[in-house]
């Protein structure tokens, strides 16, 4: 058996800006891929549950891959906690069933709804990542169906530069079809989290450093439309696994986001008065207290659609990363420049990474400070905006996650990934984004 | 802990509801075409919690039902469940012209399923316990021209499981019909746009598992899919041979 493709003229990313038709396969079966690699030389690229914000998951006029439909477990090794399964598999469903036997996944993004083979090929990032690094580090093996190969296992001992290729490789070096990855034992499924309200952002930074040595979790959200003495206020939140409690998995999504028209009400003032009603209900529930880890660590996910938020025309999301030898001066100043705009989102985040390094040669994260938010797309003015912060990273030598950025102007991306011609060498030529054609124009 | 039997195990609803029955610890025999497709869920079974899973690869249509039946009985210590879930969709038009085709569709939908029906109600009454759930389709509830074929495989199998469930009744088994409506799997995959009225194969496996431990002979899947097909079924014929269903 093959794959078979079908028509699909509204293929988006999580952002919602535009869509573009592809011919779509959701295979079930391993097997279908390997059979359809070995004798098809079609242009392809596979894509996992569609969480990322940009065209790295989107390849027009050929054809896609959706793997989601490939998920199953094939072994897990209690004495090394290495769990084998299919790159389909999500976070989700690997967390549903693990959690109660006292397994987490070492890194997780803001999201459960990604499958493994997308924590891969963006080598995703979490709050814990100043203690554990990023996915990727916590990959043993994983195999690849390349064209004019076929089924290519690779790791740090064999194969070791498509290894490193792979991982944050875009899913560029060929389809990830199976990853072995190290889960984390808990000791129950609860955090015991801090939450502490900050001012300014020189506080915010400087709690953000001290809570690196305490905390696995740590992060903030910030204000993005406080300005003055004020710029860079926001809330510390971190945490640690509880030893002693339940292990419960998360439920189902409550809610959803029905429709896209509420984008209509988005605009400086609400988000304003958003923002600083969040900042004042920070200050009063500031303290310890004990959390499941869904709320804690996937805030978004209890809203099902969320992304329908920004309206019909969608949104970018920006997240850059400032080298730790700049300090926090350029964040400062990209504050002030997304705060005078009046843009920005509801939940800006900023944290600070550490200095683990990922095996992967387009990894994002470096030891520095990274902020993440979404601006709504209003079109020139958003772009103008964007630049604006662009100019900001490029004059600190920072870079930005190619996961999150529709817009990613190719010499920033030259210029943050000095490994890009190396990745280049070990991309499979049959394997196509509209993400790697921009860049590579 | 419950042992099953599943006929067409490579099915998005079969796995789905296998998956079910695994996270509770069941006994599973996997009937199907594909060895290694087999093997691929069978390893993500047991993992999820099955306490045994066996494989029994071959064509559905040309095994000997009652002597599977038996063996399986055998290796597990008793069947308590039979979940029939495979079945063919066509390409109506296709079928039309290629009688010999269709003759094939029928034999997989109709012949062979209701031959393995039979046997497993066999083995049941002869137990006097166990279910025997076949996957229906509301497409066998009034015949259109777009699948009509297909639907009328349906609609028979809908009336052997009705004689097996009247049959079963004194014994103590149980024969089920579920009738799940559009479903988001490989079989609609090509089908662009799916609205509210779809369901995946994970919600509707969890229907059959609780029309199963019901007992109830006839279940929609979702339950409001009951209603929706009475309307259809009750559009007067003129009106309705203007339509396109």
């Amino acid at each position: 058996m093959s794959l078979s493709f079908h028509n699909d003229d509204s293929v988006t990313s999580w952002g919602r800006m535009g869509r573009r038709s592809h011919q779509l396969a959701r295979p079930r079966f391993l097997s279908d891929v390997g059979d359809w690699n070995a004798s098809s030389r079609q242009a392809r690229l596979a894509i996992g549950n569609r969480r990322s914000y940009s065209d790295v998951c989107l390849s027009e006029g050929n054809r896609l891959i959706d793997m989601t439909g490939v998920g199953r477990f094939r072994s897990f090794d209690p004495a090394t906690g290495v769990l084998v399964a299919e790159a389909g598999l999500t976070i989700d469903a690997l967390l549903k069933h693990f959690v109660p036997l006292g397994y987490f996944v070492p890194v997780t993004p803001g999201t459960r709804f990604v499958t493994l083979g997308g924590a891969v090929a963006n080598d995703v990032h979490g709050k814990n990542h100043h203690v554990t690094g990023t996915f990727g580090s916590h990959v043993r093996w994983l195999t690849l169906e390349r064209s004019g190969e076929g089924t290519v296992r690779t790791s740090s001992e064999g194969h070791s530069d498509l290894f490193a290729a792979t991982i944050g490789g875009l899913g560029l070096t060929g389809i990830i079809s199976e990853v072995a990855v190290r889960l984390q034992p808990i000791g129950s499924s609860q955090i015991a989290v801090e939450n502490v309200a900050c001012d300014n952002l020189d506080e915010l930074c400087d709690g953000l450093a001290a809570g690196d040595e305490h905390f696995e979790h740590n992060v903030a959200w910030i204000d993005c439309t406080a300005k003055g003495d004020r710029l860079g206020r926001g809330l510390l939140s971190r945490g640690n696994w509880s030893d002693n409690g339940p292990l419960e998995p998360h439920g189902d999504p409550r809610r959803t986001m029905p429709t896209d028209r509420a984008g209509a009400l988005l605009n400086p003032l609400t988000l304003r008065l958003f923002n600083m009603g969040y900042h004042a209900k920070g200050k009063l529930t500031e303290g310890r207290s004990v959390s499941h880890y869904e709320p804690f660590l996937y805030p978004l996910d209890s809203v099902l659609h969320w992304n329908r938020l920004y309206g019909r025309r969608g949104f970018y999301q920006y997240q850059c990363v400032i080298p730790e030898r700049e300090g926090r001066e350029p964040v400062r100043e990209l504050l002030r420049t997304i705060a005078a705009s009046g843009e920005g989102s509801f939940l800006a985040v900023l944290k600070r990474f550490g200095d683990r390094p990922s095996p992967g040669m387009l990894s994002f994260p470096m030891p520095g400070l990274t902020l993440a938010l979404d601006f709504a797309n209003r079109g020139p003015q958003t772009l103008a905006l964007l630049a604006r912060l662009d100019a900001i990273v490029e004059a600190a030598s920072g870079r930005l996650y190619p996961a999150k950025d529709m817009r990613l102007p190719p010499h920033l991306f030259t210029k943050g990934y000095p490994r890009m011609a190396e990745f280049a060498s070990h991309i499979d030529p049959m394997c196509q984004s509209d993400f790697w054609k921009r860049m590579a124009a | 802990m419950q042992r099953v039997v599943v006929l067409g195990a490579l099915s998005d609803i079969a796995e789905a509801a296998a998956r079910q029955y695994a996270d509770e610890g069941a006994r599973l025999v996997l009937a199907g075409r594909d060895p290694a497709r087999l093997q691929a869920v069978a390893d993500d079974l047991r993992l999820r919690g099955a306490n045994d899973v066996r494989i029994a690869a071959g064509d559905l249509t040309r095994m000997d039902p009652e002597l599977s039946i038996a063996e399986w009985a055998e290796a597990m210590g008793g069947i308590d469940v039979v979940l029939l879930a495979y079945g063919v969709l066509g390409e109506q038009r296709a079928l039309e012209q290629d009688l010999p085709a269709a003759a094939a569709l029928i034999d997989t939908n109709f012949r062979s399923a209701a031959l393995w029906s039979m046997a497993a109600a066999n083995f049941f009454e002869k137990a006097r316990s166990g279910t025997l759930v076949v996957i229906g389709s509301v497409a066998g509830d009034r015949g259109r021209q777009s699948n009509y074929l297909y639907g009328a495989t349906k609609a028979g199998l809908a009336v052997l499981v009705q004689g097996l469930a009247h049959r079963l009744a004194p014994a103590g088994a149980k024969a089920i019909l579920v009738k799940p409506g559009f479903v988001d799997t490989a079989m609609t995959a090509h089908i662009p746009n799916k609205g509210a009225l779809w369901s995946t194969p994970e919600k509707v496996a969890g229907l059959i598992r609780k029309a199963a431990m019901r007992g109830k002979p006839v279940a929609y899947a979702p339950g409001y899919w009951r209603l929706i097909m009475q309307v259809i079924k009750t559009v007067p014929t003129p009106i309705f041979h203007r339509t396109k269903l």
